[in-house]
C-alpha cells in the first residue's frame, strides 16, 4: 500500500482516477437537511436555555472536479458547515454522501477513511500548526497516523514541499514561526494533501494573507487542484475571491442556503435580494465610482433566535407579509447547472406581491444554463 | 512574468526569496536566552553548588554529624575547628548542614517529580477530554483546595505518622491539585487550536494527538509551575520536621536543626540562625530560577 | 478638497521608527515624509509589516518608549508631537486627535457602558459634569447612526454586534471633535454589508465635521472608497504618494503595479493572477538598495546598491523608484464591473 501511495503523491492524478467509486455522474458529495444547532446553557445547572441554529438545514451537492464556492456573513454559519463535513462536528440529523457512500452509516464509509479521501485547510493563523514541531513533520503526521513508516511519511512530506513551492531542505526543518503567512499557508496545504484526498475544504483559506501573497496561493491551489484532479469546498468572505476560483456558489445567510447556482449566474443574475445586496458591496475599485448608499442596514441579525419565516426579511427591501409567515425553501435541483434560491418572490402564486412579475420573467422551470 | 505558478517548477520559485531565518529550535532558543540572563545563571550555579555539596557532604564534610561532644556545647562561630560552631549536643553544625541538606532537597525534590508526573497527567487527560471526565478529576482536586498546603501536610503526615518517607508521600499529595490544574488549563488552551483539530482531521486517535501535539506545548507551563514548587517543598518540609513530623532525631535535617536550635536563641543567636539561612538561599535561588526559566521559556511564537 | 494655501494639519518629515532589543533592531519605519491638509482624507496602503500602523502610533506617541527609538519631526496642528509632556500629550490624545482601530472589543473597556465611556471622555476632557456628558452621548450615538440610540446608551460593548461596537468607537472617538482622526484598519473585520455602511458613515463624518484624517488600510478598494490621497508603503518606506486617481489609476512604481495586478477580480477567472513573487524583507536585515528589488521585474544592479531617493513627478505626487521612465508606459487599468 505504501508503495502505491508514494507513487501518487510524485505522480499526476488524471481523470481517470482509480479511487472513483461512483462514475462521473454521481456528485462527489452531497450533503442532505445536514442541521447542527449548539446550546447556550446558562444557571447553575447547566441547562440549555437556547439554541444557536449554526446550521439549519443545508442540502447541496459537490460534483466531481468542480469548485464549489460558500459564501456569507459570519455567523451565517460557513464554518460550522466545514466542520460538519468533515465530522470534526457530529451534526444533530441530516446525512452526508460520499461518492455514493454515506458517510458513518452502517454499510457506509467510516469516518476515518473518509478523513483520508476529504481533508480541510485551516485559516492562515497562529495556531494553524504547532509551535513545537518542524513544518516537515506537521506535513508527515497524517500519513504515520495512518501506518506509514516515519520515512516514507517524511519523503512523501517532503515531495509536497516542492509541489507547494517551498524547498524543503530550506524550510522542512523550520518551525512555524520561522515562516511568513503565505508560506505558512503552502505548509498547511501541503498537510491536507499529504492524505492524497479527493476533495478539499478551503475554510477562508486565503483571507488572512496579505493580497500579493494571496494571489500566490490562489495560483498554486489552482495548479493543484488540476495536478492531484481535486475537487474544492472553497469557503470564503471575500466576493472577489470567490468569483474568480468557483465554479459554482452558495449563499449562507444565518444558517440557511438562500441561493445556489452557477458563478457567472448568482454574480450577473443574482435573484435573492440578500444576494443583490451582498454583491453591490463590494467596493468599487475606481474613486471617480463610489458607492454613494449602502446596499443594507443594519447588522446580520443573532442567529440564537432568527427571525421568523424567511430569515433575511428584517433588512429586506422586498419583505412582505408572507415572508414573515411562511418560510420560503430551496428548490431540489437535479443538475449542477440548475440556478435556484429561496425567495417568495421567485414562486408564482406564493401570495407575495412580486412573484408573479420577476417569476414571469425568469421562470424557475427554465433555468438558463451557465454555458 | 504572466505565469507564475503554472508549473511546479516555477511554483518551486516563487517564495525562495523569502526572509532567510536561522533556524533554531525552541529549546535552542531558550537555551539561548538563557545564555545571556546573567541573573539566572548565577543563581543557577548557586543551585547546583547547594546539590552538590549535599551530594558530596561525606567528603566535604570536616567530622562525624553524629558526634557529640558534652564539652563542646553551643560554641560560637569559628571556635576551634567548628566553623560554623556547634549545637546543644556539641555536634558540628556546618557538617550537619551538609548532610542535612541531602534530606532537605530530597524532600523538596521527589515529591515534586512525583507530583509533576501524577498530578500533570491526570490534568491533561482532564483538559483534552473534557466534559464528564474533567468534571470528575477537577472535582476531586477542589475538594484539596479547601484547606491551606501546610494544613494539609501536616494532617496527612500526622495521619500517616513520621518518617521522612511518610513526609514525602504527604507532600506530594499536597502538590497533586495545584499541579493538576496548571495541566488542565494549559491542555484545554492548546485543544482548541487550529493545528489540534487538524491533527483529528487526519484520522489521529486521542493517545497520538496527546503524545505528538499536545505534551510538547504544556510541558513548558508544567515544568516552570513546578520547578517553582520545589522551594515551597523545601519550607512544607522544614515546617513538618519543626513539628516533629517527617524527619525525626537524630538525622540531620534543615528544620529540624531549626527546632532543636531554637532553645538557644539567647545563648547563640549567629548559630542558630544558621540552619535557616540554608533553607533561605535555597528556596530563594529555586525561586529566581524558576522565574529566569519562565521568562526565557515564553517566546511570543 | 485640500487647500494648498493654508499650514498642513499634519506634517512628518524624516520620520525613523526602529524597535531595539537584545536579540535585533527592527527597522519599522524609514524616512517616512507626509503632509495632511486640514479636511482631508489620506489613505495609507500597505500589506503586515509595511510600518503603515506603526508609523500612526508614532504620530500618537502610542509606542513603548523603552524600546522605541523615534527620530524626525513631527508636527499636528502646529504642536510638536515629540515634546509633548504629561497633561499636553493627554490633552492632545482624544483631544485634538484622536483614534479609532480594528478591534473595537480591545479598545472599549467591558466593564462600562457604551454611554459612561463617552460621557467619560467628554467630562475628562471638557470639564462638564456627567449629565451633560450623557446628553453629548446621545448626540454622538444619533450622529453615528446608531438605531434606537437612548437603549444602546446602557449597553455594554460585548451587548453589540460588530458593526454597532465599530460605530460606539467612531462615536466616542468623535466625542471631543477633534481635528485628526487616525483610523487603522477600522473596517477590516467587519462584513461586507457592514464595512460598505461604515465607510460611507466615516465620509460623511469627515465632511460635516472638516475633520482631517489618516486611515490605515490594505484593502485598494477601501482606499478607492474613502480616499483623496493615498501613500503607498512597502517595508517601512513611503514608495509612491499622490492623488488616489493618480496612485489607483496610473501607478508608477512596480510595487503598486503589482498590488493593483495581483487584487483578484472575477473576470480574470481560468488565468493565473500576475502575482508579485515572493515575501516581503526581513525588516530586522533589509537590504541594501531598493527593498522591493528582490521582487520587481525591472530592478537592476542599480536598485540593489542604493537606496532609490524620492522622484516628485507633479504637485504632491512622489515616487521613489529609479525606473520610473520605465514605469510611465500607460497601463489603462479596466475599471471593474460593478
Amino acid at each position: 500500500m505504501s508503495i502505491a501511495e508514494k507513487t501518487s503523491v510524485l505522480s499526476e492524478v488524471d481523470m481517470n482516477d482509480a479511487r472513483d467509486r461512483g462514475g462521473e455522474a454521481q456528485p462527489m458529495l452531497i450533503a442532505r437537511n445536514l442541521q447542527k444547532h449548539f446550546p447556550i446553557t446558562g444557571g447553575v445547572l447547566n441547562r440549555a436555555i437556547g439554541h444557536v441554529r449554526a446550521v439549519d438545514g443545508v442540502s447541496f451537492s459537490v460534483m466531481k472536479g468542480e469548485t464549489l464556492g460558500v459564501v456569507g456573513e459570519s455567523g451565517c454559519g460557513k464554518s460550522t458547515l466545514a466542520r460538519l463535513l468533515m465530522h470534526l462536528i457530529v451534526p444533530d440529523s441530516g446525512e452526508l454522501i460520499f461518492d455514493g457512500d454515506g458517510v458513518g452509516q452502517k454499510d457506509g464509509l467510516l469516518v476515518r477513511d473518509m478523513r483520508r479521501l476529504m481533508q480541510m485547510v485551516f485559516q492562515d493563523s497562529y495556531s494553524s500548526l504547532n509551535p513545537r514541531m518542524p513544518v516537515e513533520d506537521s506535513i508527515a503526521y497524517g500519513k504515520m497516523v495512518h501506518g506509514a513508516s516515519s520515512e516514507d511519511a517524511k519523503d512523501a512530506a517532503r515531495e509536497l514541499m516542492k509541489k507547494v513551492g517551498l524547498d524543503p531542505n530550506l524550510f522542512g526543518p523550520r518551525y512555524p514561526h520561522e515562516l511568513s503567512g503565505g508560506q505558512k499557508q503552502r505548509v498547511n496545504i501541503a498537510r491536507a494533501l499529504v492524505l492524497e484526498p479527493r476533495v478539499v475544504i478551503l475554510d477562508e483559506a486565503v483571507s488572512a494573507l496579505d493580497k500579493s501573497v494571496e494571489a500566490q496561493v490562489l495560483n498554486l491551489l489552482r495548479y493543484l487542484k488540476d495536478h492531484f484532479n481535486l475537487t474544492y469546498v472553497f469557503i470564503s468572505h471575500d466576493l472577489n475571491v470567490v468569483q474568480y476560483v468557483s465554479d459554482r456558489v452558495l449563499v449562507m445567510y444565518l444558517g440557511e442556503v438562500v441561493e445556489i447556482g452557477p458563478v457567472d449566474e448568482i454574480y450577473d443574475n443574482p435573484k435573492h435580494p440578500y444576494t443583490t445586496a451582498l454583491l453591490a458591496s463590494r467596493l468599487s475599485m475606481d474613486p471617480d465610482d463610489r458607492v454613494e448608499e449602502p446596499p443594507l442596514v443594519g447588522d446580520p441579525p443573532n442567529p440564537i433566535n432568527p427571525p421568523s419565516g424567511c430569515r433575511f426579511r428584517t433588512r429586506c427591501q422586498f419583505a412582505e407579509k408572507i415572508c414573515e409567515v411562511e418560510t420560503p425553501v430551496l428548490p431540489g435541483h437535479a443538475s449542477a447547472t440548475e440556478h435556484v434560491t429561496a425567495c417568495h418572490m421567485h414562486v408564482p402564486q406564493s401570495g407575495h406581491s412580486k412573484a408573479a412579475s420577476l417569476a414571469g420573467k425568469k421562470p424557475q422551470a427554465a433555468v438558463r444554463s451557465a454555458s | 512574468m504572466t505565469d507564475i505558478t503554472a508549473t511546479p517548477a516555477q511554483a518551486h520559485a516563487v517564495d525562495q526569496a523569502a526572509p532567510v531565518v536561522r533556524v533554531r529550535s525552541y529549546w535552542q532558543t531558550v537555551g539561548y536566552r538563557l545564555r545571556y540572563d546573567y541573573m539566572t545563571l548565577f543563581f543557577g550555579s548557586v543551585v547546583i553548588l547547594i546539590i552538590l555539596s549535599a551530594i558530596f557532604a561525606p567528603l566535604l564534610a570536616p567530622m562525624d554529624p553524629y558526634e557529640s561532644s558534652l564539652i563542646n556545647r553551643l560554641k560560637p562561630m569559628g571556635y576551634k575547628d567548628f566553623l560554623f560552631g556547634t549545637d546543644k549536643l556539641g555536634r558540628d553544625i556546618l557538617s550537619r548542614l551538609l548532610y542535612g541538606g541531602r534530606i532537605s532537597l530530597a524532600m523538596g525534590i521527589m515529591p515534586v517529580l512525583i507530583a509533576t508526573i501524577v498530578g500533570g497527567s491526570l490534568g491533561v487527560l482532564a483538559g483534552f477530554l473534557g466534559g464528564k471526565t474533567n468534571m470528575a478529576i477537577m472535582r476531586t482536586v477542589d475538594v484539596f483546595y479547601a484547606f491551606p498546603s501546610i494544613l494539609l501536610a501536616v494532617a496527612i503526615s500526622g495521619a500517616l505518622g513520621g518518617g521522612i518517607f511518610n513526609g514525602m508521600a504527604s507532600l506530594t499529595l499536597v502538590f497533586i491539585p495545584p499541579l493538576c490544574r496548571v495541566a488542565e488549563t494549559a491542555t484545554s488552551q492548546v485543544r482548541n487550536l487550529d493545528f489540534v483539530e487538524a491533527a483529528r482531521a487526519t484520522g489521529a486517535g486521542t493517545l497520538s494527538i496527546i503524545r505528538v501535539h499536545i505534551l510538547g506545548n504544556v510541558l513548558g507551563p508544567i515544568l516552570i509551575y513546578s520547578s517553582s514548587l520545589v522551594s515551597v517543598s523545601i519550607l512544607l518540609a522544614s515546617g513538618l520536621s519543626f513539628l516533629g513530623l517527617g524527619v525525626t532525631p537524630p538525622e540531620p535535617d534543615w528544620g529540624l536543626m531549626l527546632n532543636t536550635l531554637r532553645g538557644a536563641i539567647y545563648i547563640n543567636p549567629m548559630v542558630c540562625a544558621i540552619p535557616g539561612v540554608a533553607i533561605l538561599i535555597t528556596s530563594v535561588c529555586f525561586n529566581l530560577v524558576s522565574d529566569g526559566l519562565r521568562s526565557a521559556m515564553d517566546v511570543r511564537m | 478638497m485640500s487647500n494648498g494655501s493654508s499650514a498642513p494639519l499634519v506634517s512628518v518629515e524624516d520620520l525613523n521608527v526602529k524597535f531595539v532589543s537584545r536579540e535585533s533592531t527592527v527597522n519599522a519605519v524609514n524616512d517616512v515624509n507626509l503632509t495632511l491638509d486640514p479636511g482631508e482624507v489620506l489613505c495609507i496602503i500597505g500589506e503586515s509589516g509595511s510600518g503603515k500602523s506603526v508609523s500612526m502610533r508614532a504620530l500618537l506617541r502610542l509606542l513603548p518608549e523603552r524600546r522605541t527609538k523615534i527620530t524626525g519631526a513631527l508636527e499636528v496642528d502646529g504642536k510638536d508631537v515629540l515634546a509633548l509632556k504629561g497633561k499636553e500629550l493627554s490633552d492632545f490624545r482624544g483631544g485634538l486627535v484622536s483614534m479609532i482601530f480594528q478591534e473595537p472589543m480591545t479598545a472599549l473597556d467591558p466593564v462600562y457602558s457604551i454611554g459612561h465611556q463617552i460621557a467619560e471622555t467628554v467630562r475628562r476632557h471638557e470639564g462638564c459634569s456627567m449629565e451633560k456628558g450623557l446628553e453629548r452621548a446621545l448626540e454622538l450615538l444619533e450622529l453615528v447612526k446608531v438605531p434606537s440610540a437612548e437603549r444602546r446608551l446602557k449597553a455594554f460593548p460585548h451587548e453589540l454586534s460588530g458593526g454597532l461596537r465599530q460605530r460606539a468607537m467612531i462615536a466616542l472617538a468623535l466625542s471631543c471633535r477633534p481635528k485628526l482622526l487616525l483610523a487603522d484598519e477600522p473596517t477590516t473585520a467587519l462584513d461586507a454589508t457592514v464595512q460598505i455602511q461604515v465607510l460611507i458613515l466615516l465620509r460623511k463624518l469627515q465632511e460635516e465635521m472638516g475633520m482631517g484624517m489618516i486611515f490605515v488600510t490594505h484593502d485598494l478598494g477601501v482606499a478607492a472608497e474613502i480616499a483623496d490621497r493615498v501613500a503607498v508603503m512597502y517595508a517601512g518606506r513611503i514608495v509612491e504618494t499622490g492623488t488616489v486617481q493618480e496612485v489607483l489609476n496610473s501607478p508608477r512604481h512596480p510595487y503598486t503595479q503589482g498590488m493593483l495586478s495581483s487584487t483578484v477580480h472575477g473576470n480574470m477567472r481560468g488565468k493565473d493572477i500576475e502575482a508579485i513573487p515572493g515575501s516581503p524583507p526581513d525588516l530586522r536585515s533589509l537590504p541594501t538598495g531598493c527593498s522591493f528589488a528582490p521582487r520587481c521585474r525591472i530592478a537592476d544592479d542599480g536598485c540593489r546598491a542604493e537606496v532609490p531617493a524620492e522622484v516628485t513627478l507633479g504637485p504632491g505626487r512622489i515616487a521613489r523608484c529609479f525606473k520610473l521612465d520605465e514605469t510611465a508606459a500607460p497601463k489603462i487599468r479596466e475599471p471593474m464591473p460593478a
